[in-house]
């Protein structure tokens, strides 16, 4: 196959379409899967610019993505990581999402849930109209709030009504509340890893396990989540933990709402389907060929396979069928686990990925070939090389760069976001008067007043049960005390530059290296900003996943020009987003001083020097402590001139070892 | 409750499966770590363990679940003349009846007075009787604790369990009640690395750590999305076609248990044990002494009457893992050292 690269994605869309076409037709909405096929073809597809891809193409690599696409798929995309057919163009993709959308309402909870990426607008509005109208009109649907507290979310004591009823009552979490519906995250690439994991655990068990403020109870749960991912950058997204359990990945970012036609199912048209769903077998061929896709896809964990069999599952039953098909598990594979690829499949397509676009062969004679080529081959292959053409181009361009999206990303952004609600760690509560930022703990007051009340009584009171009212005095009252800890993140920026590798960019890895490992025991968050070639970029956001802050520094490539300035500017912006969220930063930057290209990439050594002097005295401005590591052969004097501008403290690698290094740093972070 | 997949239908993961059936043979290894993938079956395997334990016999209508011909180790109440009807406790055991080995789990958003046990709250209103209402340690006596996500649990929490586990006593002085109780469990966390790390004072509290991998090899794959399909599909049918080989293993725990204080482990193992420590750099004696019980858990499980190298062997890694002074940066992780300091010490 390796002689006719062209004839991939044309390939992949013959077996799903015609299969789907013949045999859904029966099936209940006009024009619902049947349209599946992507009927925007080659010619037509470029008319259709998705808005969104403006916004949230994925950089530089959106060209490269382009170049390398057989011209077949060279259509209207967005993010790199692209979930369901984004390569589609928008009326296509809206089409995808609606399939999506249907197999959801016929098995939610079988599948978990929905990560649905879209700013708020009306085309996602739209989506979720769709859903409401598919899904049975008695379904409970929630939204969770962002910030949700323990008690809301999880359950636990209903204070109103514990004071008024004078006895604990309990209140029901939002999760118990939810049971057998569907719940709605809003912001879900906020959704920091605390909230992540309970829902995850809700998810898998479909139960709630409530062990707070007096109550331990197990409530039934069952409910499937849509996420509402409105990141706009690649680091922002769903966090992993979560992603995982849910099915389905929709992105509405390049659809317009005109293109946002495809009608939704309607609620009474997937009545049967959903009664049929439980009777629907699954041939093991189709089990081992999704497994096999989701091996030779690079999917790892062994829940996405299940879900794909799930949507297949539900695919069969919407078309009236009691066996699993090709068509069902074509389709299912493409929308569970082509999102979730991080691999191309091995060979025959590799060769034409990498190769630059081929002359455009006549998709007609293609289609033909290709389809004689069905008949011979097991399933497992064609299930394969349908989804491989769903996999979003973005994938390619990272793969060729040697960025393959890592598992485990998004933790950094949102992990930023739990300290507002929990300042410090509690310790406990005392006695005292609440007001003044102090807050009331109301459990330990209701404690320290329940001894009490059989004596408050008034003397010779009637009891008649319920009128008793709780007697809480004033020295009852607790107050929280926390303990407030500054965290401090570590930002490293370490000049990757041609002159800075000749020299030793290998000991300074090696210095870093051993900063990291006092990191590690402070519990310090470390974040990577590198420069070198034109520009600077952050390697790694804040994080305190020493897994993840090794793995950034093993693949931390080396040669290029010194952009000085960027790289300063760079430290820059992350030190001000530390000190945004009120936490401490400490600034180890890694150079030998000597910048020679300007801001805008240009070479030009004068230009370079100003410019760094400009970016020092921002980064003066900012407070930050900072320690310069010059790692020129020889002091230099062109580092020590920007230790002082910045006003950091110098220290020389030659007189750098390890102990002089975590003793520098230490000095530092005790200095906060 | 639902229905819970059986232990023995796991697919792979021998280690991990491995290390839960050390524990509950003797559970004085220490916890157990399961760190990896996620949907590699870490969560299902502690509660298809619940399932398969056998039962245990403790005191009727104690809230600690005490063994009733341990003495020593009983609970105030238990220890206490009077609790029964019949008056002295020394004519005989309090009367006692088989309950299932509890394996508690510990959800992330639990509060501290559910954990340690705090004052009855509604007995304090309703009646104002100053009564102490167990919290989950107290039902973990002599059982399991169980935490998933490890890594994201509060703080203050992890103080609290490790201060206990270490202790085997949970001492409660709050809200004017000073209780102490028994609080002898197996602490099982799992979690991902990727969320963050384990610090290390609590890493070392674990006696065996699991390092748990998706599997990669088409047929393994394939075998696990089956099995949890057939489960799901139908877990009466799938439950019933396991129960013989659960019963199996069951029969093979109990024979263990039997077994331990009989197997002996001879001087030569000894110093193997002690050499393997050195060569590999572990911090502290505990590594010795986990890895000596492990072993001897081991050979009882595979109903050997003495320890041999072959059983230190299979046990070396899980034991001494994290016990490695850390180098937080070397690529392979501990992985690599410890394997090379077995291949070397024990041969291959």
């Amino acid at each position: 196959m390796s002689d006719r690269p062209a004839d991939r994605p044309s390939a992949a869309v013959v077996p799903a379409a015609p299969l789907a076409g013949e045999q859904r037709s029966p099936g209940p909405q006009q024009g619902g899967p049947g349209a599946l096929r992507p009927t925007g073809g080659t010619a037509g597809s470029s008319a259709f610019p998705g808005p969104g891809s403006a916004i949230a193409g994925g950089g530089e690599s959106v060209p490269e993505a382009r170049a390398a696409m057989p011209p077949g798929d060279r259509r209207a995309r967005n993010v790199p990581d692209g979930p369901i057919g984004a390569s589609l163009p928008g009326a296509d993709l809206w089409r995808e999402a609606m399939v999506a959308l249907t197999l959801f309402a016929i098995d939610p909870h079988g599948l978990g849930g929905v990560v649905l990426r879209a700013r708020a607008g009306p085309v996602r509005d739209r989506w979720m109209d769709a859903l409401a109208e598919a899904l049975p009109a008695s379904t409970v649907r929630r939204r969770l709030p962002s910030g949700i507290g323990d008690t809301r979310l999880l359950g636990g004591l209903d204070l109103a009504a514990t004071l008024a009823a004078g006895r604990p009552v309990a209140a029901r979490g939002l999760l118990a509340e939810a049971d057998g519906g569907v719940v709605i995250a809003p912001m879900a690439e906020r959704i920091e890893p605390g909230l992540a994991a309970r829902l995850a655990g809700v998810l898998d068990r479909g139960e709630v396990r409530v062990e707070r403020e007096g109550f331990g109870e197990t409530l039934p749960a069952r409910v499937a989540l849509v996420a509402l991912d409105e990141g706009c950058d690649e680091d922002e997204r769903v966090p992993a933990a979560l992603a995982e359990r849910l099915a389905l990945r929709i992105d509405l970012q390049a659809v317009a709402l005109g293109q946002a036609i495809e009608p939704a199912p309607d609620a009474a048209d997937l009545a049967a389907p959903r009664a049929m769903l439980p009777r629907v077998s699954c041939p093991d061929e189709v089990l081992q060929a999704m497994c096999a896709t989701a091996l030779a896809l690079g999917v790892d964990s062994p829940r996405a396979g299940l879900q794909a069999l799930r949507a297949a599952r539900a695919a069969a039953a919407l078309a009236g069928r009691t066996q699993v098909d090709e068509a069902d598990a074509v389709l299912a594979a493409r929308l569970v686990l082509g999102p979730r690829a991080t691999r191309l499949p091995p060979a025959p397509e590799d060769p034409s990925e990498a190769a630059p676009p081929p002359p455009d062969p006549p998709a007609a004679d293609d289609e033909d070939r290709s389809g004689d080529a069905q008949q011979d081959r097991p399933l497992e292959d064609r299930v394969i090389e349908a989804v491989a053409a769903a996999v979003p181009a973005g994938l390619l361009a990272a793969l060729q760069a040697g960025l393959a999206p890592r598992a485990g990303r998004g933790g950094g952004r949102a992990e930023a976001a739990r300290r507002g609600k929990l300042r410090g760690r509690p310790l406990g509560s005392r006695a005292g008067a609440p007001g003044a930022g102090a807050r009331l703990a109301v459990i330990d007051t209701l404690r320290a007043a329940a001894p009490w009340q059989r004596l408050r009584q008034p003397a010779g009171a009637v009891i008649d049960g319920g009128g008793r009212r709780l007697q809480v005095r004033r020295e009852d009252f607790r107050i929280r005390r926390y303990r407030e800890r500054v965290r401090t993140t570590t930002v490293f920026a370490v000049d990757a530059s041609g002159s800075q590798a000749l020299h030793r960019l290998g000991e300074a890895k090696g210095a870093v290296e051993r900063l990291l490992a006092d990191c590690y025991v402070r519990r310090d968050q470390v974040a990577l900003v590198t420069f070198r070639g034109p520009g600077a970029e952050l390697a790694l956001p804040p994080t305190r996943s020493l897994t993840r802050a090794r793995r950034s520094l093993a693949g931390l490539p080396g040669g290029g020009g010194t952009p000085l300035a960027s790289g300063l500017d760079a430290a820059a912006d992350v030190v001000a987003a530390v000190q945004h969220r009120g936490d401490s930063a400490v600034l180890v930057l890694i150079t030998d001083g000597r910048g020679n290209l300007a801001r805008d990439g240009q070479a030009d050594r004068e230009r370079a020097r100003s410019e760094a002097l400009e970016a020092a005295a921002t980064l003066r401005a900012l407070g930050v402590r900072t320690l310069l590591i010059d790692t020129s052969p020889r002091p230099a004097p062109a580092a020590e001139a920007l230790a002082q501008a910045i006003g950091a403290q110098y220290l020389p690698l030659p007189l750098a070892d390890a102990g002089h290094l975590s003793g520098a740093v230490r000095q530092l972070v005790s200095a906060s | 409750m639902a229905s819970v997949f059986p232990f023995t239908a796991i697919v792979g993961q021998d280690e991990m499966k491995l290390a839960l059936l050390i524990a509950s043979v003797d559970p004085s290894v220490g916890g157990v770590l399961v760190f990896g993938d996620r949907g590699t079956g870490k969560s299902t395997a502690v509660r298809a363990l619940a399932a398969l334990l056998p039962p245990m016999r403790a005191v009727t209508g104690c809230p600690y679940g005490c063994e009733p011909s341990r003495v020593a180790g009983l609970c105030a109440a238990c220890r206490s003349p009077g609790k029964t009807a019949r008056g002295r406790r020394p004519a005989g055991e309090p009367p006692s009846a088989l309950r299932p080995v509890p394996v508690v789990d510990l959800p992330l958003g639990a509060t501290e007075d559910r954990v340690v046990g705090a004052l009855d709250l509604e007995r304090a209103l309703a009646d104002g009787v100053k009564a102490f209402e167990p919290g989950l340690l107290a039902r973990a006596n002599r059982g399991f604790l169980y935490i998933d996500e490890a890594n994201l649990l509060e703080d203050h929490l992890v103080d609290l369990l490790l201060d206990v586990a270490a202790s085997g006593e949970n001492v409660v002085e709050r809200e004017g009640l000073s209780i102490r109780h028994p609080a002898r469990f197996v602490l099982v966390g799992s979690g991902n690395p990727e969320e963050g790390e384990l610090r290390p004072q609590l890493l070392d509290r674990f006696g065996l750590s699991v390092e748990v991998k998706t599997p990669t090899d088409l047929p393994t794959r394939i075998e696990v999305i089956r099995r949890r399909d057939a489960f799901e599909r139908d877990p009466e049918a799938f439950l019933a076609a396991w129960a013989r080989e659960e019963r199996r293993l069951r029969r093979r725990l109990e024979a263990a248990r039997e077994r331990l204080p009989s197997v002996s482990v001879p001087d030569g193992i000894l110093e193997q044990a002690a050499a393997l420590c050195l060569k590999a750099g572990t911090d502290g004696l505990r590594g010795e002494l986990t890895l000596m019980r492990a072993a001897r858990a081991l050979a009882s499980l595979d109903g050997d009457a003495e320890v041999t190298v072959a059983h230190l062997r299979r046990v070396a890694a899980p034991a001494l893992r994290h016990r490695l002074r850390r180098n937080p940066l070397e690529d392979a992780g501990s992985a690599g050292r410890i394997e090379r300091a077995i291949a070397e010490q024990l041969g291959a």
